[in-house]
């Protein structure tokens, strides 16, 4: 009889420690998880931004918030594009801390035609080749410690990308 | 069946600059076929690079992005020899991947 007391009291203090524990690790499963969760988030394709028209409510749509014009940001794109099917598009940055790049062209259909997500080790510069319906801006948004900054530059269009 | 995806890596020092060339037809749904029917959008909309399990680039993209769509970036800490694993997924719900090794 004592000795089930004592082995039984601590068998439950065992599990009632294991339990704890367990819980312990489920709450760290959690918080683990939900760190993933928020760069999982950033892994999210942003199926709404890209149905924007304007590139304001692209914008607004993808970052929730407005850029400044910043010569920190060098955006290379043609004088002219003979193909706006074809036009090759880059942009680079000295700005640090950078997150994310985007690229618009303000008469496309939709505005968006591509965000890219820069991790920490990634080096904030990239080309591409976009589709240009007709003669507009092309903006380069490069989002760095949380703001937003832009360059924009007009593109002339020959034969627009849009297939006529 | 062959990849779709072409990739070129190159590591300079503790920089590595990747090249990608990936072949799909990237339609807007704006454009119509010798019949008059609009032909419906069919775009890559994320291509994701991975190295060493970390995700170094990730390319959302929509229909205004050229045919046969091509990128290039460069990231750091890859070296010569180490895998470089790109993946895409595009609005038909069809996908596509390859390993290339940083050269």
């Amino acid at each position: 009889m004592n000795n089930v007391g004592p082995s039984l009291s601590r068998r439950m203090l065992l599990q009632g420690a294991g339990s704890v524990a367990l819980i312990g690790l489920g709450f760290g499963a959690i918080s683990f998880s939900a760190i993933p969760a928020l760069a999982a988030a950033n892994d999210k394709y942003p199926e709404d931004a890209f149905k924007q028209k304007s590139d304001a409510d692209a914008i607004k749509a993808l970052y929730g918030k407005t850029a400044e014009a910043s010569d920190k940001v060098k955006l290379d794109a043609p004088e002219i594009a003979e193909n706006g099917g074809v036009v090759p598009i880059a942009v680079a940055t000295t700005l640090t801390d950078v997150t994310s790049i985007a690229f618009l062209a303000s008469e496309n259909p939709n505005a968006l035609a591509a965000f890219y997500v820069i991790p920490e080790g990634t080096v904030p510069a990239v080309a591409n080749r976009l589709k240009m319906a007709k003669t507009c801006n092309v903006i380069a948004i490069v989002e760095a410690g949380g703001k937003l900054y832009s360059a924009t530059k007009e593109v002339k269009v020959t034969v627009g990308g849009c297939g006529g | 069946m062959a990849s779709t995806i072409r990739v070129r890596a190159t590591a300079s020092g503790d920089t590595t600059e990747v090249q990608a060339l990936v072949q799909h037809p990237m339609d807007s749904g704006f454009v119509k076929d010798a019949q008059g029917q609009l032909i419906p959008p069919h775009f890559i909309q994320q291509l994701t690079f991975e190295h060493n399990g970390k995700t170094v680039f990730l390319a959302n993209w929509g229909p205004a992005v050229s045919k046969d769509p091509y990128v290039k970036f460069s990231f750091k800490g890859g070296a010569k020899g180490d895998d470089l694993k790109i993946s895409w997924t595009d609005n038909k719900g069809a996908n596509d991947s390859t390993t290339a090794k940083i050269g």
